[in-house]
């Protein structure tokens, strides 16, 4: 259906510069997710794309078209607001019609793509009523048929889960999913959830200071982050980053030592400078509490969550790592344990926060 | 928050009082306009007597009413519809595409209603004089649409900002150009905001006195006028006045009350959202 491409793109207010040159390709019929905190610029750059912001600099390209210049309306794209911007005083047949009535297409060829979409949203029951009668989760659906019915190029999705409750947005997320499906449309989707970047996403885009972090299938940013900020943006709970120098790099006894003395080994041998600063990065899932493991601690706190249990261990000087694991709890409160990092899957990243390359492939351990 | 009762009895008791002090002079009027000329000037006042519409006989056989009457309709509802004309795409512009000085805007055209009218009756004599807009019903409706328009643009640049940007947005998307935005959503979103401000411009334009008394003489005269014009020459006659004054506010009056639902609702509609 359709490409979109954005080279260098820039945007600034005033002297602030909130995007700060994306570089991004988009593949036909891709579902790609925009994720990073809140004031990163993601919605900005989705809001360009859109039409609704002015692009300061740099191409944006649809199907190979400049459309910098060209009017929202006239790019071939739909867009789902956060806040469905649905018409308030229109029905709910009204709302979804409305791109097609501006378009000057015939009430019945109309009806006709309003009923299909319907149908695909199972919003059917609903077409006379007015938003106001609808529930979050219908009005969301009514918002995404409105998309729906224009058959556009390209779908833009600004957050439109960030206002349901947990339980609907699953049930969403998994509509979503299907939908793309069925569609087979490209997909640009904006979200703060790294939870919904990586259960929707074909690829992810990690947006951070107006910049793009890493671009990548959702397991392999999971596996191979790029650097501290993906690391401990993408996963929940979060990566565990724990700041150390490095010893004995070239050999493979190649080891972070910890400010309070404490030696991590990582296995092998680590292309940077001995003495260096690194950051050394362990997911909750990889640490196990084990007799003679190099991290000595005390347990916080013990989150039962059901299907997995999240123990906070302080070490050190005050900080907190977090071990996952199955329903029981390794060690109670204020327990003494040692824990064991899976050397298989240790992250090390180097004094400018990016990850050093021919560390232990976490790959094998997947 | 929760009032306790003797909180509840007060707010009432000074509420009740407020409007009394209010209405009281209208009750008067109309009493007054039942009464004979020597019932009218009585001291003390007399609140029982056997009403007589012998004023009103006077009083309208003296003057034309209806010639009054259909003025004030030409002067008040002409001004309005031409308010909105200018007022809807001001405000529309200030809310939706905001300059740099758009507060200092707004400001600057709330600052006009603080001057003092008389200050500008001479060079606007002058001007009507010089235009042959004295005594018109178009220079009439041109400058009560005038100095209503810093209202009317304020009112509707506060119910335009409460409607949502998005959904402008969306409609910017679904292909909706800027008048169709306008005519499909704004309009019909801001409907009883928009009524209200005409609702309220009628009001302002009908009981306006000062400007009709000075730039009228027969030909446009509306009900102001014709109240005036039973107040001096022949000395005070209260009754006929009183008379002359219920027959001038009685439209307004009933139009009001039959509107102030709508009035009302129109003036919180952003309060309560």
């Amino acid at each position: 259906m359709a490409t979109v491409s954005l080279s260098n793109i820039r945007k600034s207010y005033g002297a602030l510069e909130v995007v700060k040159g994306v570089d991004l390709q988009i593949r036909d019929r891709e579902f790609l997710v925009l994720v990073g905190p809140s004031g990163c610029g993601k919605t900005t750059l989705l809001r360009m794309i859109a039409g609704l912001e002015t692009i300061t600099a740099g191409d944006l390209l649809i199907d190979g078209r400049r459309v910098n210049d060209v009017e929202p309306d006239a790019r071939g794209l739909a867009m789902v607001f956060q806040s469905y911007a649905l018409y308030p005083h229109m029905t709910v047949a009204g709302n979804m019609g409305f791109a097609l009535r501006m378009a000057g297409t015939p009430k019945a060829e109309r009806d006709a793509k309003v009923k299909d979409a319907a149908r695909i949203l199972q919003l059917e029951p609903y077409l006379d009523r007015k938003p106001g009668q609808l529930s979050g989760g219908q009005r969301q659906r009514v918002a995404i048929g409105r998309a729906i019915v224009r058959s556009p190029k390209v779908f833009l999705f600004d957050e439109p889960l960030s206002n349901l409750d947990a339980a609907l947005r699953m049930q969403m997320r998994i509509e979503l999913a299907r939908l793309h499906r069925e569609l087979d449309a490209t997909m640009i989707y904006v979200t703060h959830d790294q939870v919904e970047a990586m259960t929707l996403a074909d690829r992810i885009v990690v947006v951070n200071g107006g910049r793009i972090e890493q671009i990548g299938a959702p397991m392999d940013i999971y596996l191979h982050p790029a650097t501290t900020f993906v690391a401990g943006f993408i996963g929940a709970p979060k990566m565990n980053l724990l700041a150390g120098r490095l010893k004995q790099a070239g050999s493979a006894a190649a080891a972070v030592v910890l400010d309070d003395g404490t030696t991590l080994p990582i296995g092998r041998p680590v292309p940077l400078a001995e003495n260096e600063s690194v950051t050394l990065g362990i997911r909750p899932e990889a640490l196990s509490v084990a007799a003679d493991g190099p991290l000595a601690g005390r347990v916080t706190v013990v989150e039962h969550l059901g299907g997995e249990t999240l123990t906070h261990v302080e070490i050190g000087s005050r900080r907190l790592v977090t071990v996952k694991t199955a329903e029981t709890a390794p060690a109670g409160v204020d327990e003494q344990v040692r824990l064991r990092p899976d050397p298989a899957r240790l992250h090390l990243f180097g004094p400018d926060g990016r990850a050093v390359a021919e560390l232990p492939t976490s790959t094998k351990a997947a | 928050m929760e009032r306790s009762p003797t909180q509840r009895l007060v707010a009432a008791i000074v509420g009740w009082s407020l409007a009394l002090v209010m209405f009281f002079p209208i009750f008067w009027m109309i009493l007054t306009a039942f009464k004979t000329e020597p019932q009218a000037i009585a001291s003390p006042p007399v609140f029982f007597f056997e009403p007589t519409l012998r004023n009103f006989q006077v009083v309208l056989d003296r003057a034309n009413y209806l010639h009054f009457f259909m003025n004030s309709v030409i002067v008040s509802v002409g001004s309005t519809l031409l308010a909105l004309l200018v007022g809807l795409p001001a405000a529309y512009a200030l809310a939706f595409y905001p300059g740099r000085r758009a507060k200092d805007l707004l400001v600057w055209m709330l600052s006009t209603k603080m001057m003092p009218a008389v200050g500008v009756l001479v060079p606007i004599y002058l001007m009507f004089k010089a235009t042959g807009l004295l005594d018109s019903h178009i220079g009439l409706v041109v400058l009560y649409m005038l100095t209503n328009l810093p209202i009317v643009v304020w009112m509707l640049f506060t119910f335009f900002r409460d409607v949502p940007r998005e959904i402008l947005e969306a409609a910017r998307l679904d292909g909706a150009k800027p008048l169709r935005q306008f005519l499909f959503l704004l309009l019909p979103l801001t409907a009883p905001g928009i009524a209200s401000t005409a609702l309220l411009s009628i009001i302002l334009a009908w009981n306006e006195a000062f400007w009709s008394i000075n730039l009228t003489v027969s030909n446009a005269t509306p009900l102001t006028a014709f109240i005036a014009s039973f107040s001096s020459p022949q000395g005070l006659f209260w009754a006929k006045l009183s008379a002359a004054s219920l027959l001038a506010i009685g439209p307004i009056l009933v139009f009001g009350w039959l509107t102030q639902r709508q009035l009302v609702r129109g003036l919180t509609f952003g309060a309560v959202k």
